[in-house]
């Protein structure tokens, strides 16, 4: 078994990369995204299964996982940012939030 | 066609629960189905509770029932009877209110010992992959479900898919923020509409509760794993449905008909969502979790996959097996898929779950829509 990768993305049209371990603030990760190679400088630490920024993402734009947004980016993000609920909102399930993915 | 022949011990209501429970703790080869469904409930609630406890019944890893009914419950327990015997397999039925729960059980116990002789009888029979009907759920999930087990049992299924046979996948809550990539997968317009409309309707039931699915899901331990929204959790658990063509949409509690891939609508919660999958016709389910579940079901072989390592070291009493992230990736998906189809064929050939073994699993739920009353 091979598992060197510090961190797997799962569509190349991801612009958030997972870690597959606790990663340190401020390590650089190198990362195939399926089309190209990328290094990615971490701004915090990020742990395990949890996700950083690939590029930098504005406010009000999408997250993008699975090939798909996972949400909407709640403050600007730059690249090798800890992704997760502090700055990214959901767009579904809310209140109001009805048929809107349709 | 069954993978087990059990003789299952059905209470038709919560009151009868302690009888069947006595009957199926002292006769061997017998499976326990209790429940705290069928009466105090609306129309349609005893609706469900009614094809649940038929589609149960008919189970094909049952090879005879024994329906332990209170009297005067809100289910016809007499139709519950009729439809399952319409099946064609052995049923009888006790009732507590006719002389008291010692006699329902002495009745009990004789009836259950003689459906236990007569399926004992039965002889193993080789069958087709194509009759297989497997069930997938998700549950403890955490990133390595939707990076790893997920999109392995999602390639169990395009195996199954693919040699003829039929896959049920369902938890409706999860669909929230996918629905309309599986609704593209959808073979008509109609089935596409069908799952938009099992997915509004979930979301109306949980505002006119007052409830906000956003701020249930995904749930503490999730985002505690580094999930962030119910999309990405969405979109990582339907990968373990696969990528085929989805034939129909089914209510909760219905059998499916046909071949191929199908949604039960249901709710995620494991005992409600592992009875949907026996309900349904299922023989053999895969279980996907990340932090580690131990649910079964009383006659339902539940395999448990994991691809946490961490998690398969810890839960060795409950995992049975580990699909590591590194054996997942590009080309190594479909050969990972492969090992799990391997497992349940011989699960399906008589080898035993964990969850099997432990025995644990004898609390399973019956989904409810509306108020008890």
């Amino acid at each position: 078994m091979e598992l060197t990768e510090k961190a797997i993305v799962v569509n190349s049209k991801d612009n958030v990369a997972t870690a597959l371990a606790d990663l340190e603030a401020g390590s650089s990760i190198d990362i195939d995204t399926g089309d190209k190679l990328l290094t990615v400088k971490l701004t915090s630490k990020v742990p395990f299964g949890h996700k950083f920024s690939l590029v930098h993402i504005e406010s009000g734009a999408p997250v993008i996982k699975y090939g798909e947004a996972i949400g909407i980016a709640t403050t600007a993000i730059n690249a090798g940012d800890y992704v997760h609920v502090h700055n990214v909102v959901s767009t579904r399930g809310s209140t109001g939030a009805e048929g809107g993915a349709k | 066609m069954g993978v087990r022949n059990y003789v299952g011990v059905i209470s038709t209501v919560g009151c009868a629960n302690d009888v069947a429970h006595w009957i199926a703790q002292q006769i061997k080869g017998t499976a326990p189905f209790l429940h705290q469904a069928g009466c105090g409930q609306l129309q349609p609630d005893l609706e469900i509770a009614t094809r649940t406890l038929i589609s149960l019944g008919q189970s094909p890893n049952l090879a005879g029932v024994l329906l332990v009914s209170l009297g005067c419950e809100g289910v016809d327990a007499d139709r519950i009877e009729r439809e399952i015997a319409a099946s064609g397999r052995p049923v009888k039925k006790v009732v507590i209110q006719k002389a008291g729960a010692t006699v329902a059980l002495n009745e009990g116990l004789l009836l259950a010992q003689a459906l236990v002789s007569e399926a004992s009888q039965i002889k193993q029979q080789e069958f087709d992959d194509s009759q297989l009907v497997i069930g997938v759920k998700c549950g403890g999930s955490d990133t390595t479900s939707g990076l790893a087990s997920n999109p392995a049992v999602g390639a169990t299924c395009d195996i199954v898919l693919e040699k003829g046979g039929t896959c049920v996948f369902g938890e409706t809550t999860e669909f929230l923020g996918a629905e309309h990539i599986l609704a593209r997968r959808a073979v008509n317009k109609g089935v596409a509409d069908k799952i938009f409309k099992i997915v509004d309707d979930m979301e109306r039931r949980a505002r006119a509760s007052g409830g906000d699915m956003r701020g249930g899901n995904p749930s503490a331990g999730n985002i505690a794993g580094g999930l962030t929204s119910i999309e990405e959790k969405s979109l990582g658990a339907i990968v373990k449905g696969g990528t085929g063509p989805i034939q129909d949409v089914y209510n909760y509690g219905e059998r499916v008909q046909g071949k191929g891939l199908f949604i039960v609508d249901s709710p995620g919660r494991e005992p409600e969502f592992l009875t949907a999958l026996a309900a349904a016709g299922v023989q053999v389910a895969l279980f996907s979790t990340g932090l580690g579940v131990p649910q079964g079901f009383p006659f339902l072989p539940v395999i448990k996959v994991t691809g946490n390592p961490v998690t398969f070291k810890r839960l060795p009493d409950h995992i049975d097996m580990l699909v590591e992230m590194a054996a997942v990736k590009g080309s190594g998906l479909k050969a990972t898929g492969q090992r799990i189809y391997e497992e349940v064929l011989a699960v399906a050939t008589g080898k035993q779950t964990k969850a099997e073994i432990l025995g644990y699993g004898n609390f399973p739920g019956l989904y409810t829509l509306g108020p008890i009353v």
